[in-house]
């Protein structure tokens, strides 16, 4: 039995380094992947406490993410081949028609 | 009833002429627009003729139009009242009008604003007409204020000559202070009585206390005096004289400035019950006869002389109206608007023929040029000067016998010095231009041809013909009848007349004063002084007019410059208004629009230092997330 914390710690690397892809990186796909790597670390923790306190509703909402996960990347992605097909371009910073 | 349609009808035809000729007259009308404009002038005074018949049968009667105001018990009707003041008024300003009329067509032909100045001259008729029709005080106003502006819109006729424009200018401010006085006066009155109508307020009028039937009438004089132009509001009319000549003669002149004096008349109840502004009301008119006498003694602009005089004798209307000789003061108005509007378009004749205005001292001898003009004009002078057996007498005799008869010997006298200077002026005139000791063509016989082409304020197209011509006769036809009228509208209507205004005005308290019959005679001696005067020094050359004004220069420098009237509001009034105004101006622009400017100028500074946050650039966005989400931990944590 791994104790709980060492999910956590994973979990804590994984979304800092889902962060920092957002951040730094300017391929909107790539920066789409840093997302789910984020998500995914928020997974890792509902089914951590889960695990812990042998519990299925940490479970069950892991499982919605996913299914919320997979639209709103169905949907990210249709925009971002519009985007491209338009532009032809998929750096995030060429994107800056709601300048103020 | 007849009658009742006839009270309608008489505005009703000036206001149909004016709306084809304002709404069509460039398209339609053009040069045929005094066709209306005559036909409705002409027929609203056949129909004054029948109302003043209706008046002789039956004094007085009134007409509901409909109702206009309606507030709680507050209730204005559209109401035309006839009794034998308005019917008379309804005669004089219709036939007038007529006349005028007939002259414009002479007089303005060829004038690119034809059209235009028999719209505005229907509009005024029609206002003028309601005006002495209405039958409450409040519709009263509003045709007063009508009035005023066809007044404004007809001096300023030529508007591209900034003098007209100015004077036309110079005549609305000047009367608004004197329509505010009415206003309040108005008010005042709707405030004590709760109506406006002129039975009601008259029935009410004995019962208010003595101190607001005084401010009452007071101010209602204050209106009068702005549009009567009685001193201090006479300013504007002398300098009215920059509009075209036929309009002088029907509004600064016959019509219009003769309202004050119609409603002071028609306020004979208010002002009977306020002795005290009937002295106001007499001294102020005296003050104005003699102060505008005098001014016109040294003027030397034909149409001024007659701007003065018409100020003169409207001070002796309300002389007459101060001492209570009611029926003479409208008898006055009645005799004076013939001649005096004769006496005008005979001014408008003279500059007709020589082309230009007309400076009495560089004319001479045009009598046997334009005899006609000469003739009318003659008799006119003599009607204004007060010689028997022209109108004039008889209707200043009887304003004179009435402020002996009322013990106002002081305002008699000076009121006989007014006729006096009267007849010289006049006759300074006559001799100067028509006879006298210079001939006009050996003055300037060359530029007599060239300067017609201009024709100056006569507008007249030129027609080519060289030298001093007399008139058309469409010009001169209204000359002979004015001048007809000026000798029969005396004796022969008198007693008549008197008598019929009698019936709505209250009659003079004639008590046999001793002296009365002296009394009248000094003034027909004054008067023929005044005539033989003006002969000597200006037809026969015996006195030299140069060495008596050298020997009094002040006097003569004071009658020369109006009093200095004009130059002492234009330094307590005007300047420090203009100076009010531009201090206004300042403050407006730098203070009011600079706190204006500055908050929208604060708003869009902000606006441009926060829009460079919205870079459009989504990882920015993320980045202020993450470090939002930081603070949001960070202060979470350290707690």
């Amino acid at each position: 039995m791994v104790a709980v914390s060492w999910y956590l710690a994973l979990g804590a690397v994984l979304f800092s380094i889902g962060l920092v892809g957002v951040l730094v990186r300017r391929n909107i796909v790539v920066m789409l992947m840093s997302v789910e790597l984020m998500v995914n670390a928020v997974n890792l923790n509902l089914v951590a406490f889960s695990n812990l306190h042998a519990h299925y509703t940490g479970l069950v909402l892991a499982l919605f993410v996913i299914g919320v996960e997979a639209a709103e990347l169905g949907v990210a992605l249709a925009i971002i081949l519009a985007w491209h097909r338009h532009s032809g371009r998929l750096d995030a910073d060429s994107a800056t028609l709601l300048k103020g | 009833m007849i009658a009742d349609q006839l009270l309608w009808l008489i505005p009703a035809f000036p206001f149909a002429a004016f709306l084809v000729n304002g709404l069509l007259g460039r398209r339609l009308t053009k040069n045929a627009a005094h066709w209306p404009a005559l036909a409705a002038v002409g027929l609203s005074f056949v129909c004054a003729l029948l109302v003043l018949r209706n008046a002789v049968e039956h004094t007085a009667w009134q007409v509901t139009l409909f109702t206009w105001i309606k507030v709680g018990a507050f209730d204005v009707p559209l109401k035309l009242s006839a009794d034998p003041l308005t019917a008379v008024m309804l005669v004089v300003v219709s036939g007038v009008s007529f006349l005028v009329h007939l002259y414009s067509v002479g007089y303005m032909h060829g004038d690119g604003g034809y059209p235009r100045f028999f719209a505005y001259l229907s509009l005024f008729t029609f206002s003028m007409l309601m005006l002495v029709l209405s039958g409450n005080f409040l519709l009263l106003y509003v045709f007063w204020e009508a009035v005023g502006l066809c007044s404004y819109l007809l001096i300023g006729f030529w508007f591209h000559k900034k003098s007209a424009a100015d004077a036309g200018k110079k005549a609305f401010l000047v009367n608004r202070v004197g329509d505010f006085g009415f206003a309040l006066g108005i008010l005042l009155l709707v405030v004590n009585t709760g109506s406006v109508d002129y039975q009601e307020v008259f029935r009410l009028a004995p019962q208010l206390p003595q101190a607001t039937v005084t401010l009452i009438c007071l101010l209602l004089f204050v209106g009068a005096a702005g549009k009567s132009a009685q001193f201090p509001l006479h300013v504007w009319l002398p300098d009215a004289m920059e509009g075209p000549t036929p309009v002088s003669a029907l509004i600064h002149a016959a019509t219009m400035v003769t309202a004050g004096v119609y409603m002071v008349a028609r306020c004979n109840a208010l002002f009977t019950a306020a002795p005290t502004a009937m002295q106001v009301v007499a001294v102020v008119g005296t003050l104005t006869a003699v102060m505008a006498a005098a001014i016109a003694l040294t003027q030397t602009d034909l149409k001024r002389i007659m701007a003065y005089s018409t100020v003169s004798q409207l001070g002796f209307m309300f002389l007459g109206l101060g001492v209570g000789a009611w029926a003479g003061a409208i008898f006055h108005l009645f005799t004076h608007a013939f001649f005096k509007a004769l006496l005008f378009l005979g001014s408008g004749s003279v500059m007709h023929a020589i082309g230009g205005d007309c400076d009495i001292t560089r004319q001479g001898r045009l009598a046997r040029h334009i005899p006609w003009t000469t003739t009318t004009f003659i008799v006119g002078s003599l009607a204004l000067a007060g010689i028997f057996p022209f109108a004039g007498f008889f209707s200043k005799e009887m304003i004179l016998g009435a402020a002996f008869a009322g013990h106002h010997y002081v305002l008699f006298g000076f009121a006989v010095l007014a006729a006096g200077g009267t007849a010289f002026y006049v006759f300074r005139a006559v001799f100067s231009v028509f006879f006298g000791l210079r001939d006009a063509d050996a003055l300037h016989p060359a530029p007599a041809v060239e300067a017609h082409g201009g024709h100056g304020d006569a507008g007249h197209g030129g027609h080519g013909h060289g030298g001093v011509h007399e008139s058309p006769w469409v010009m001169l036809a209204p000359l002979v009848v004015l001048a007809t009228m000026s000798v029969l509208a005396g004796w022969p209507l008198e007693h008549g007349f008197v008598q019929f205004l009698g019936r709505v005005l209250p009659a003079a308290e004639h008590g046999a004063v001793p002296g009365a019959l002296a009394a009248e005679a000094l003034a027909i001696v004054v008067a023929l002084g005044g005539l033989t005067f003006a002969w000597v020094t200006y037809q026969k050359g015996i006195v030299d007019p140069d060495r008596i004004a050298a020997s009094w220069p002040r006097l003569y420098a004071l009658s020369k410059n109006k009093f200095y009237i004009d130059e002492f509001y234009d330094a307590t009034i005007v300047r420090p208004l203009l100076a009010l105004a531009r201090w206004a101006l300042r403050f407006d622009l730098d203070v009011i629009d600079g706190i204006v400017n500055g908050v929208a100028a604060t708003a869009r500074g902000w606006g441009a230092a926060l829009a460079r946050l919205q870079t459009g650039r989504v990882r920015d966005y993320l980045l202020f997330m993450a470090l939002g989400l930081a603070a949001v931990l960070g202060v979470l944590l350290w707690r």
